[in-house]
């Protein structure tokens, strides 16, 4: 179905699960998933409140086109105030369970007040019901999916759920579905846990339906995916190398930090490579790398199925771990390796699997590392704080140890789960968290890659890349090539990434097939499959009003221009070395330009006029 | 005069042998320009999307007079993205 035209709304507190027609007027304005999710957020929960009490909600979406046959058409998103930034939160996941969702007949889930025991929840077909959950309370993630998939006897119900992170309270912890795909930012995770909640098991038998112009559907949806198949990055690069084929390209640019972003270049970067996860390794004579897999209808196909060499000292009194499982991707590699120093590829791909087997984000995770790293070179944390643990950049050792504490919040680990903001504050150096509105950055430097600082500066989740994609411009010559140490045009290109960014999220399809699918390829599908005139015009109207709607939520929620900055670090210390030597970032020559064409005061405030002209 | 040739991801079929996974050090004539460099190990130019000289980009407009000079450390890359 494109719009299932109906939501399940879960009163944690009362204990009841109520279907309620999903407000179509809305949904001709936000489209879906991110979008209309956000709306609802925005409407019924106020911007002020504790994002872990129960006056916040936790919303789980799909879009759209979620569940169809279009390509990569398997995604949902959570949608939250997050803990970690007091931001609007909105994490977005691939795998199986966004399309079950849809099958059951849902466009989305809203989840309200507190259970006052563990609890999850039960979805199958129109049925849906709050069950007791204090047996699998206290369990990871894998453990609690096998467990629900054993009560259920159905391989085909789709779990998502939250590991003991969440429960120790870590504030990036993350939603897990299908074992190994993540809503993985803002601490969306957190949130779940804050109400209780462990799990949602969701089976879905009524199809697809629904879609307003059957043909034109078809049509719009095999031409896409002549498009993916044809691209060589869509056809070709993700598929066979995934996102860690970037490892190089963006260390050979001069655009990797390294060291809590203290460095830019990471002379260890090969070693955790695309290239190195292809490599026969001497123990066993296999790569790290397996070979890809695909979420639901996706015809990329960029995730890594890897395994570690069980020689390796994580985990050779682990068999638990020896088998195949969800591999490195780049931005983990990045933040878990190049930010700490770690250049050990059968480590990374240990704390890998343990970012997913109890759910946490691989990005913050790494980022907070680094930070406590940092201090513990500067001799503000010591052995005493890490429990004995020699906290040095490059300590593979070091790295496993400090993750496995963090995994349950024991002793440093419960440091660790604050997250480098709060983190660097108590132990009295602020100006080594490298964040934004208290979120970690991603895995490029703004200094040497201009665009993407100002879209982490602005982003509404706080940093991060997946807001809009300069990268992909700046560095990679996606749809064409700008120079990445300019700032001339940044303040529109970042502009208009972000826009078209809110309405793909807000679909249902994966960010991926814009690598090769431009809004004329998309739009089609997206008027196809919905009534309403999905134009190109209008899908990118949509996707600013998205923008506007959730810069007025953080507007409201108390964020200000002040806090689109980045930090001290990335705005005077030169990068000392390489491509890029001398560069920091120059957010005041793009900020001020940004907030003119988006139609905002000098404040950074969306205009009465731009609100009219959005209907906001 | 020797330089570093280093190609990528699916480019790697086109390093000649020896060497280290996707480097090898080369010599070539004096006064070679990048262009020439890349038709010699016969790749095209839609594969030589991303081309690097010590880390600076070179678009493809540029590389029929961009003279390599000792030392020169070329990276190529097909076309590639991630995130
Ligand atoms: S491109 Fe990758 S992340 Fe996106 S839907 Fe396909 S497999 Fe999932």
């Amino acid at each position: 179905m494109s719009w299932t035209r109906k939501l399940l709304r879960v009163d944690l507190s009362k204990g009841t699960c109520t279907s309620e027609a999903l407000n179509m007027d809305w949904a001709k304005d936000y489209l879906g998933q991110r979008g209309l999710a956000s709306k609802y957020l925005s409407e019924e929960v106020d911007p002020k409140c504790d994002p872990l009490g129960a006056e916040n909600k936790l919303i789980m979406a799909t879009g759209p086109l979620t569940g169809t046959m279009a390509s990569t058409a398997g995604r949902y998103s959570v949608i939250t105030k997050g803990p970690l930034t007091g931001a609007i939160a909105c994490s977005n996941s691939g795998g199986y369970f966004g399309a079950e969702l849809k099958f059951a007949g849902w466009d989305m889930v809203i989840f309200e007040g507190k259970s006052d025991k563990p609890v999850y929840l039960v979805i199958q077909n129109d049925k849906a019901e709050l069950c007791d959950g204090s047996h699998i309370w206290g369990k990871s993630a894998w453990e609690t999916d096998d467990i629900l998939h054993a009560t259920y006897q159905d391989p085909q119900m789709r779990i998502a759920c939250i590991g003991r992170t969440a429960e120790a309270g870590c504030l990036y912890a993350a939603v897990i579905n299908d074992k190994h795909r993540a809503a993985g930012r803002s601490g969306v995770g957190t949130v779940m846990a804050s109400k209780n909640l462990k799990a949602v098991a969701v089976r879905g038998t009524q199809g697809i339906g629904n879609i307003d112009n059957v043909d034109a559907f078809f049509e719009s949806t095999d031409a896409g995916k002549a498009v993916l198949a044809e691209n060589a990055v869509t056809g070709q690069g993700l598929p066979a190398f995934g996102t860690q084929v970037l490892m190089n390209v963006i260390n050979g640019v001069g655009g990797l930090p390294a060291h809590n972003m203290r460095d830019v270049g990471f002379a260890g970067a090969e070693n955790i490579s695309a290239e190195a996860m292809a490599e026969p390794r001497t123990s066993d004579g296999k790569p790290n790398l397996t070979t890809n897999g695909a979420c639901f209808g996706c015809t990329i196909a960029c995730g890594r199925i890897s395994t570690v060499d069980k020689t390796h000292f994580s985990v050779k009194d682990k068999p638990q771990y020896h088998g195949a499982s969800g591999g490195l991707e780049y931005e983990a590699a990045w933040a878990l390796g190049a930010d700490t120093g770690v250049d050990d590829l059968d480590a990374l791909t240990y704390v890998n699997f343990l970012c997913n087997e109890d759910g946490f984000d691989p990005i913050s995770y790494g980022s907070t590392l680094a930070a406590a790293m940092e201090m513990f070179e500067d001799g503000v944390i010591t052995t005493k704080d890490t429990g004995g643990i020699e906290l040095k950049f490059g300590s593979a050792e070091a790295f496993v140890a400090a993750t496995e504490l963090l995994v349950t919040g024991e002793g440093f680990g419960k440091d660790l789960g604050l997250g480098s903001k709060r983190l660097c504050e108590k132990y009295g150096r602020p100006e080594l968290s490298m964040s934004v509105k208290g979120q970690e950055f991603p895995a490029y430097d703004p200094r040497g890659i201009q665009g993407i600082g100002l879209n982490y500066a602005t982003s509404n989740r706080g940093a991060c890349h997946l807001r809009g994609y300069t990268v992909a411009s700046e560095v990679l010559g996606i749809p064409v090539k700008t120079e990445q140490t300019d700032t001339d045009g940044k303040p529109e290109l970042v502009k208009a990434f972000q826009d078209a960014t809110a309405l793909v999220d807000s679909a249902g399809l994966c960010i991926f097939t814009t690598f090769a699918w431009g809004m004329d390829n998309i739009a089609p599908q997206i008027d196809a499959a919905c009534e309403g005139d999905w134009s190109v015009d209008n899908c990118l109207e949509a996707g600013e009003r998205i923008w506007n709607m959730e810069r007025l939520f953080n507007q409201a929620a108390g964020f200000t221009a002040d806090d689109d900055k980045l930090p001290k670090r990335l705005l005077e210390e030169a990068i000392k070395s390489g491509p890029t030597e001398g560069q920091v970032n120059r957010l005041g020559e793009m900020l001020p330009k940004y907030y003119e064409i988006r139609g905002w005061s000098p404040e950074g405030e969306p205009t009465a006029e731009t609100r009219q002209r959005l209907s906001l | 005069m020797k330089i570093v040739i280093e190609f990528y991801a699916s480019l790697m079929k086109y390093l000649p042998p020896g060497g280290r996974r996707f480097r090898r050090d080369i010599k070539v004539d004096e006064g070679l320009k990048l262009k020439q460099l890349i038709e010699q190990y016969n790749i095209s130019d839609e594969e030589a999307h991303i081309v690097l000289v010590n880390g600076h980009f070179v678009a493809l407009e540029s590389r029929e007079d961009h003279v390599l000079v000792e030392d020169d450390v070329v990276s190529i890359w097909p076309p590639v993205a991630g995130g």
